[in-house]
């Protein structure tokens, strides 16, 4: 009957048009997380070529996810910060701290080995200070955190009486210069690197199949909304600088493994502004609410492979900060043309 | 007879499709206090914006001031013309001195340099007219309500204004800052200022006005001289539309018997909510009138533990509840809906599955915190089947969504937990004609279903549609109730004068 053909027809219109917006936006959410894939993947080719070759070799790349790891971690911590709108700038100092006080365990000969949950739990302590300033007195996240940027700083100097503190015989060094052989003679991974990828898969669980993570989402979302929805909206506060402050300890445990040595002074600096770059090169959007781990991965890779591949092209050290810094903006640049596309308007 | 000021001939607007205003004429003379009524919605403040010069009228209509034509083609064009605005919300700047503000954009500068001291000896002369008992040199920000008016008022003198547009200017006074304010709007008529007078409160339309307008709909539904300004011929003229037979209700609560299940005690936050009780039973629809600024919102925020209060308590089953947050509400089995769904409502970036399992998350979680996808994906569905969401998927964000669904959606979270009790604040705002009907709809199989719902509205027929019984609000306390019998009705002009606090006058 020409009657029932029309109105399927009529009827069939509205579901196309409703597939074609479902599909419109699944393209979005995918250019969104693919975002500086990409990016990275053009600037090692690029690299690879300017070297002569020498970018895509199994020591050389050993080499940038070695030195991407303990940014890979804080960045991860950082993921959960900016996710809620706050910011974390004490992680540089937050490691040096974490550090210092796990090599100053170590040397006990009794319970030396305890040095590794020492340092991650001297983060945790900090950063839950962090938290407990940002959730319960309200202070906003930038002002407390540059305080702690200076204070923890002032801690870790004080810990080892401002000298650099040795040991070489620290337990677990492995972490942070072995490798965990997968093929022998072919193919092993940094213990560094393992480490950072572990930690970037329990942050996306915890940030995707956990109630917790859906309350950091929200909180980032929509501050008030979460609030009248019943959230704790301290408690997630609470946590996420919890644990920004624990994965900054743990970067400080990965980085006195390597080095066998530690400086209140030295160690860390600026390494808040590598963390919060890969952030946002992620897509992680500043204001919160908007992004995801595997970004953050991406972004810490990317600021891994420029380092490495200006030097591999002789790039003189001057002009890597400036190429760095002007990456910094541009991340910034495309995080507010990335909003403007979105239903925040 | 005196000329007119103020001339409006078949002024119209509208946006898009809605016509906020249809062809209205305006005429306002010096000297006198012209008040403005109407309903929310009515087109009072579309008015204003064009008088402001911040919307532009469709062609066809015509303003004249001191009959010569006018054409406003700037926010600041009104003021150049010499109609200045003060607003509900202040536009003070709080930072700034009372002399820096009503010279703010027109300063005064010498070399370069501001000249404080020109300026604060400039309007010291206009503050003394009005009587101000603070400085040119006083911050705002240590300024009350009522002299933070004067300044307002004081700059719209400055500019030598001779029309003042006031929008409700008494609602942040206290009842002798009013007084005050009332005497001096008087001096300014007197040296023969034309002053529009926006309001919703009868006693002041009848203590100041000269003339009463009423609009309705966007359409200036009558005039009254001051001999004709009679609160039931306002109430009349205000309200005096038929009823819409969209309202769905087959509930029967007058069937109704039994212990309430929601009773709010006693409840004030020491400032906007003064000592107020009220009960709804299972299966009741009680509605919450009163005008913009009675306080109902307030008293839900208070209800639900999302404001603090200082008096009172909440019983849930006759059994007093320590409610001190919105999780403690939600867990003691009340839901609130807010009227601002984007602000404090939605996660616009966040799935519609995100947004609608949100509070129940932690109940369906697994091993203390593990989400179970299964069952928030089987929920989502079936919300969007249950409240005919649409939406392409669960997953597209609830932002992208019309007004309509969105709604829905947030009403599907509240749902989902499952609430004995549900205070709805303005739940078709914002929601077109056919989402409507289908909300109340959704409202009244709640009711049916046992669930005690308390709705507040502004829009008086949707209250008289699908209540049984209405709590009327106004200035921060309880005014009275009206109930709904088995032969009469909800009566709008019983509802308005209580919110109006007519009755008391006519008494």
């Amino acid at each position: 009957m020409p009657d029932d053909g029309a109105s399927a027809k009529a009827a069939a219109a509205p579901g196309l048009v409703a597939a074609q917006e479902t599909r419109r936006q699944r393209t979005r959410l995918l250019i969104r997380s693919a975002g500086m894939l990409p990016v990275l993947v053009l600037l090692c080719i690029g690299f690879h070529l300017l070297s002569d070759g020498r970018f895509f070799t199994a020591q050389n790349l050993g080499i940038v996810v070695q030195q991407a790891a303990v940014n890979t971690v804080l960045a991860a911590g950082m993921t959960f910060v900016i996710l809620t709108g706050g910011i974390d700038l004490s992680v540089g100092s937050i490691l040096a701290a974490s550090a210092m006080a796990g090599l100053i365990i170590s040397k006990f000969p009794d319970f030396g080995a305890l040095w590794l949950p020492a340092a991650v739990l001297t983060g945790a302590v900090f950063g839950i200070l962090n938290g407990g300033f940002i959730a319960l007195l309200r202070l906003p996240p930038f002002i407390v955190t540059l305080g702690s940027l200076t204070a923890v700083r002032g801690v870790a100097r004080l810990l080892g009486a401002d000298t650099t503190v040795f040991n070489s015989e620290i337990p677990y060094a492995f972490i942070g210069n072995g490798s965990l052989t997968l093929i022998p003679g072919v193919l092993s991974i940094p213990w560094l690197w393992v480490i950072a990828l572990l930690v970037i898969v329990v942050s996306w669980l915890g940030l995707r199949r956990t109630v917790l993570g859906v309350h950091i989402y929200a909180v980032g979302g929509n501050e008030s909304a979460a609030r009248l929805a019943g959230i704790k909206v301290w408690a997630v506060l609470l946590f996420v600088y919890g644990v920004s402050g624990l994965l900054a300890g743990l970067g400080g445990a990965m980085q006195a493994a390597r080095l066998y040595a530690a400086n209140g002074l030295q160690l860390g600096q600026s390494y808040e502004l590598d963390a919060i770059t890969a952030v946002i090169l992620g897509g992680t959007s500043f204001v919160g609410g908007i992004g995801s781990i595997w970004g953050t991965l991406v972004g810490a890779l990317i600021i891994a492979v420029l380092s490495n591949g200006l030097i591999l092209t002789g790039v003189s050290d001057v002009w890597q900060y400036v190429i760095k810094g002007l990456v910094i903006i541009g991340a910034v640049a495309l995080d507010r043309y990335r909003l403007q596309g979105s239903a925040r308007t | 007879m005196i000329d007119p000021i103020l001339e409006m001939r078949r002024v119209s607007k509208s946006f898009f499709s809605i016509k906020a205003l249809r062809g209205v004429d305006l005429t306002v003379y010096p000297g006198e206090i012209h008040a403005l009524m109407g309903e929310n919605g009515a087109g009072k403040s579309t008015l204003m914006k064009i008088l402001s010069g911040a919307y532009r009228p469709d062609p066809g209509g015509e303003i004249r001031i001191e009959g010569k034509p006018v054409h406003f083609n700037g926010p600041h064009a009104g003021r150049a013309a010499g109609i200045s605005i003060i607003y509900q919300e202040l536009s003070l700047a709080p930072n700034l001195s009372v002399a820096q503000n009503i010279y703010l954009g027109r300063e005064v500068s010498r070399f370069g340099m501001l000249a404080r001291e020109a300026m604060e000896a400039g309007v010291g002369p206009i503050l003394e007219r009005l009587g101000a008992d603070f400085a040119p040199s006083t911050l705002v920000a240590g300024l009350s309500m009522g002299q933070r008016q004067l300044v307002e008022i004081a700059r719209a003198l400055h500019a030598r204004s001779k029309i003042l547009i006031m929008d409700e200017p008494t609602t942040a006074l206290s009842a002798g800052e009013s007084e005050r304010l009332f005497g001096l709007i008087r001096r300014l008529r007197a040296e023969g200022l034309a002053i529009i007078y926006i309001s919703h409160r009868m006693d002041e339309v009848y203590a100041l006005g000269d003339r009463v307008t009423v609009l309705r709909d966007g359409t200036l539904v009558g005039s009254l001289d001051k001999p004709e300004i009679r609160a039931d011929t306002i109430v009349r003229l205000m309200v005096g539309r038929d009823v819409s037979s969209f309202y769905k209700k087959e509930h029967d609560p007058l069937a109704l018997h039994g212990a309430p299940v929601l009773a709010a005690v006693d409840i004030a936050d020491g400032r906007r909510v003064k000592g107020c009780s009220l009960t709804v039973h299972a299966g009741e629809v009680v509605g919450l009138a009163g005008l913009v600024g009675a306080g109902r919102t307030e008293l839900a925020h208070l209800i639900i533990g999302a404001a603090a209060k200082t008096g009172g308590h909440v019983e849930i089953e006759g059994r007093t509840v320590d409610i001190s947050t919105p999780g403690e509400a939600l867990e003691a089995g009340i839901a609130y809906l807010t009227e601002d769904r984007k602000a404090l409502g939605l996660f616009l970036d966040m799935s519609c599955l995100d947004n609608i399992n949100l509070a129940v998350l932690g109940r369906d979680a697994r091993l203390g915190g593990i989400l179970d996808r299964d069952k928030a994906r089987d929920r989502a569905r079936k919300a969007f089947a249950a409240l005919g969401i649409r939406a392409a998927d669960i997953r597209v964000a609830a932002g992208s969504l019309s007004g309509g669904n969105q709604q829905k959606v947030l009403l599907s979270r509240l749902l989902a937990t499952t609430p004995k009790v549900l205070i709805l604040d303005e739940p078709t705002r914002g929601v077109d004609v056919g989402a409507k009907s289908e909300i109340y709809s959704i409202i009244d199989n709640l009711a049916k279903s046992g669930t005690a719902v308390l709705v507040i509205s502004s829009d008086l027929p949707e209250i008289i549609g699908i209540c049984d019984r209405v709590i009327v609000m106004r200035a921060g306390s309880i005014a009275g109730e009206i109930k709904r019998t088995a032969t009469a009705p909800l009566d709008q002009e019983q509802i308005m004068a209580l919110a109006t606090g007519m009755e008391q006058l006519d008494a």
